[in-house]
């Protein structure tokens, strides 16, 4: 009788109602969403930070600049006064969010605050290219899947194109081409520093991975009964679209967010590892990897810290990803209800 | 010259030039500040050399490279050389093939030289005043990046420039083969023929060398040691070479080891730890930063540190936007913050401030600084003490440029990007828009020159080919330099002053007569052309040479640095 009950239940609700609900119960959502939300809060408050707590600026070479430690004031770049006096070394985590929490790189700059800074520019970047990724692939696989015949064979022939180069390659190939001298689009002009040039490089790169199979699946879906029936009965193709279509697409276009924004974040922090995504003085948390690098073997954090916020922010996403499929899959749904 | 991306960036002391070896020196000297003779007890072993990469050609005529210009002293001749010695005494020239310093005659225009006998190269081909004349053609044959600015001056060397395939110097270099004799005719009197006569661009190579760079392909050799195999990308091969015979203990004495492996591809980081565990006994590249600490105190018996006459430097371009302003040049001048730039360096210890071209203890060196707070090109003050922001604020809004766009052009390697890094702030921070582009070290040092590329203000670095104050003003500032749309423009700023030009004429040709005069003069010049601020002098480096425990007999020449030669490993 409960069961019965509860299956009633199910049938009365929407399928994004069933969903929301499923994904509210899941734990992994719920620890990586509250992941995903903590480290999103703290980068939306790096100018709160830089500005009323550390007073500095994350952006400027400082240089000469000096903190107080246990009420003795000391440079933030030591010189070495051991054996021979070689070496400049920046100041190590002070723990005290008041100034240096995490140290300072080699341009005397705070860590906490450029890693706070470069959470934001990298989340930023990851969400737009994936919303420019799943726009455009969405586009791109609907049309063709949908029209077929020539449109189809050339959008697929674009697609396998772009797929024929392994991502990193073609990204990096870009941002080489278009760093050096921007971006001119008739009256649009992206200069080499503007954040929209990686966005759009990587936003393009990813587009055949989610292209291709909404396309496969729109071209399932257009042999099906009920858009048969709408065709049979005249409804116009952007009715047929949006209305037959593109509501039984969208769950698998949720399912591509967490990945494609998860992936974009991971390329852009290696193309600026590579020094070709964020341009100094700007920061990604990549460029601070690059930072960092040079300091490994003095202040490994400067290199450690943004690492693990990059893992710890796509593994949530990776994370949230595998929930949001697992809720808008019936058949996964069906057994876990079993 | 230049080295190859090179950063020196490790490096120390403040002892002055001549001052060569801080720690853990077990040079053995001569009594005239040459090096002891040669003991054959301590000959043999193999000595490793590590470097991340190559220095391309082994073409000692074309190749300009301090990296390599290392390994030519042991391997190439000259008919004259500088002297095998520790410090200062390294500027001394000796006779090398030739048999003595060169006689002047017809008002210092011509040199006369007596070939050496029985000297071989490493084919076995004796050396034959024939080859002697070959080597100076092959210098314009083969477009040797110093034949226009070094070897113009002989008898017959513009048509070359012209023609280079068909150079011939027969009024230039006229030789004797009965006589043995050699005969230099220069087209005006040049007080530093000597020198360039000592440089591997001058050596004497086999008249049968190919006509167009060697590249990878050795030259047969005259020195101690002969190239065995050279890969640019794994590792080039020194052995002896079974007919030399030390001729001039000054000029090329006999090597310790019997092999020099030079090994390529090799992470600087990994360089050093290679050192430490005795694997290899010399770093070639800068050490990393974060390692420089570690060196110097737990390896300071193995640290060697010596003074250099070079300099970093920031070229402006003075023919574009904003830097074609003689007050944005010098604004950058007042801007930057020479003690920031040292610290990025790796501190004090590694490298000191300075504002004039001319380094300290160069000849026509003056203390003097214009570009400091306080002073003025007009009233300089001895020595650089910190940056004026507010002047150089000023100076960009007189000059109505600010707000404009500033692309920094630096090498990708850690010590310039953190250079070009730091620039961008400074030039933010005064009116700008700066974009720092960093390139690899491989390309930018060309890419830099070339006018087609329209590089406003870049950082790079420039080390003495020879001792004397034209090597640095009139070969980086003078008009002969500058060649629009050419990858061989070693004149970045594109400066020319036809005045400035005609007082450097002046200035060498009173070197010859009166050198101190002339000294003096150089000295002038350096204040005068930094009021036009072409460039912005940053500081004049350091170099710190990183040996393993087992390496001894180190020597450090101030003319091609450490001897690698003469290190033992027994």
């Amino acid at each position: 009788m409960a069961l019965k009950e509860s299956s009633n239940a199910i049938f009365s609700e929407s399928p994004g109602k069933i969903a929301l609900r499923t994904l509210r119960r899941d734990k992994r959502s719920i620890i990586s969403l509250s992941i995903l939300g903590f480290i999103v809060a703290i980068s939306l408050l790096a100018p709160v930070y830089s500005h009323y707590v550390a007073h500095t600026d994350p952006f400027n070479s400082t240089l000469d600049a000096t903190t107080t430690i246990g009420g003795k004031v000391v440079s933030v770049l030591q010189p070495s006064t051991t054996g021979l006096g070689l070496g400049v070394t920046p100041i190590g985590p002070t723990w005290n969010l008041r100034g240096y929490f995490l140290g300072a790189d080699g341009q005397g700059r705070d860590v906490l605050a450029r890693l706070l800074y470069g959470g934001r520019n990298t989340l930023l970047i990851g969400v737009s290219s994936g919303a420019i990724c799943i726009f455009l692939a969405l586009l791109i696989g609907v049309v063709a899947g949908y029209r077929k015949g020539w449109i189809d064979a050339i959008l697929s022939r674009l697609l396998d194109v772009i797929w024929a180069f392994p991502v990193y390659l073609l990204a990096i190939s870009l941002s080489v081409v278009l760093l050096t001298s921007g971006l001119t689009i008739g009256f649009i002009h992206l200069g080499p520093g503007s954040f929209a040039l990686p966005i759009f490089i990587i936003g393009v790169v990813y587009i055949p991975y989610v292209a291709r199979p909404i396309r496969a699946q729109v071209l399932a879906l257009r042999e099906r009964e009920f858009v048969r029936a709408a065709v049979g009965i005249g409804a116009k193709d952007s009715t047929i679209i949006f209305r037959e279509i593109l509501p039984n697409i969208i769950p698998s276009v949720l399912v591509f967010i967490p990945i494609i924004v998860a992936l974009c974040m991971l390329t852009e922090s290696a193309l600026s590892f590579l020094s070709i995504g964020v341009q100094p003085p700007q920061a990604s948390w990549g460029t601070i990897i690059n930072d960092g690098l040079a300091l490994l073997y003095t202040r490994p954090l400067v290199g450690i810290a943004p690492g693990l916020l990059i893992v710890l922010t796509a593994a949530s996403l990776n994370l949230y990803g595998d929930a949001v499929r697992d809720a808008l899959d019936p058949k996964t749904r069906a057994r876990g209800d079993a | 010259m230049r080295k190859r991306s090179r950063i020196i960036t490790s490096i120390i002391s403040t002892a002055l030039l001549g001052a060569s070896v801080l720690t853990g020196t077990n040079s053995a000297l001569a009594a005239d500040g040459g090096l002891a003779p040669y003991d054959p007890s301590h000959a043999g072993g193999t000595i490793t050399l590590v470097a991340a990469a190559a220095a391309g050609t082994l073409d000692p005529k074309v190749n300009y490279t301090g990296q390599y210009w290392e390994l030519y002293q042991a391997t190439y001749d000259g008919l004259l050389a500088f002297k095998y010695a520790d410090g200062k005494g390294s500027f001394e020239i000796v006779p090398d093939l030739a048999t003595a310093l060169p006689v002047f005659s017809n008002g210092e225009k011509t040199l006369t030289f007596t070939l050496r006998s029985g000297i071989k190269f490493s084919n076995g081909q004796p050396v034959t005043v024939a080859d002697v004349k070959a080597s100076f053609e092959r210098i314009f044959k083969v477009s040797s990046p110093t034949a226009g600015s070094f070897y113009n001056g002989i008898v017959g060397a513009t048509a070359c420039l012209k023609v280079p395939a068909t150079c011939n110097l027969d009024k230039g270099v006229v030789v004797d083969p009965k006589k043995n004799s050699i005969v230099i005719n220069l087209v005006a009197p040049d007080e530093t023929i000597t020198s360039k006569l000592a440089v591997p661009h001058a050596a004497i190579n086999p008249a049968s060398s190919p006509s167009k760079d060697a590249g990878t392909t050795p030259i047969p050799t005259t020195g101690p040691y002969m190239y065995k195999s050279y890969d640019p990308n794994k590792e080039l091969v020194m052995v002896r070479n079974p007919y030399f015979k030390e001729w001039s203990h000054d000029a090329q004495p006999q090597g310790y080891p019997d092999e020099i492996d030079y090994k390529f591809g090799i992470t600087p980081t990994a360089q050093v730890t290679a050192v430490e565990n005795n694997q290899a006994n010399w770093v070639y590249d800068p050490i990393p930063a974060d390692r420089l600490n570690e060196i110097g105190t737990k390896y300071a018996s193995q640290v060697h540190v010596n003074p250099l006459t070079a300099m970093w430097y920031l070229p402006m371009n003075v023919n574009i936007a904003p830097f074609n302003n003689v007050r944005a040049r010098q604004a950058v001048d007042y801007a930057i913050d020479r003690a920031a730039m040292v610290k990025i360096f790796g501190g004090t210890q590694l490298a000191a401030p300075v504002c004039s071209f001319l380094p300290p203890n160069f000849p026509g060196h003056v203390d003097y600084c214009g570009y400091t707070k306080g002073a003025t090109p007009d009233k300089p003050a001895v020595s650089w003490t910190a940056p004026d922001l507010a002047l150089a604020k000023k100076l960009v809004q007189e000059s109505g440029t600010a707000g404009q766009a500033v692309g920094i052009v630096v090498s990708d390697d850690d010590v310039n990007k953190q250079m070009g890094v730091y620039l961008q702030s400074v030039l933010n921070s005064i009116g700008y828009k700066a974009t720092v582009k960093p390139i690899s070290g491989n390309i930018q040092f060309t890419y830099i020159q070339n006018t087609k590329n329209k590089v406003q203000i870049s950082v790079t670095q420039w080390y003495q080919d020879y001792p004397a104050a034209s090597d640095f003003l009139n070969v980086l500032l003078g008009c002969a330099s500058f060649t629009p749309n050419s990858d061989s423009s070693i004149n970045i700023s594109g400066y020319c002053n036809r005045s400035f030009d005609t007082q450097m004429q002046t200035a060498m040709g009173l070197g010859l007569t009166n050198p101190t005069a002339g000294n003096k003069l150089w000295g002038q010049l350096d204040e005068q052309v930094m009021k036009d601020a072409p460039v912005a002098v940053a500081f004049t480096p350091k170099q710190l040479d990183f040996i393993s425990s087992g390496t001894k007999n180190y020597h450090f020449s101030l003319q091609y640095k450490m001897f690698v030669d003469q290190l033992q490993t027994k």
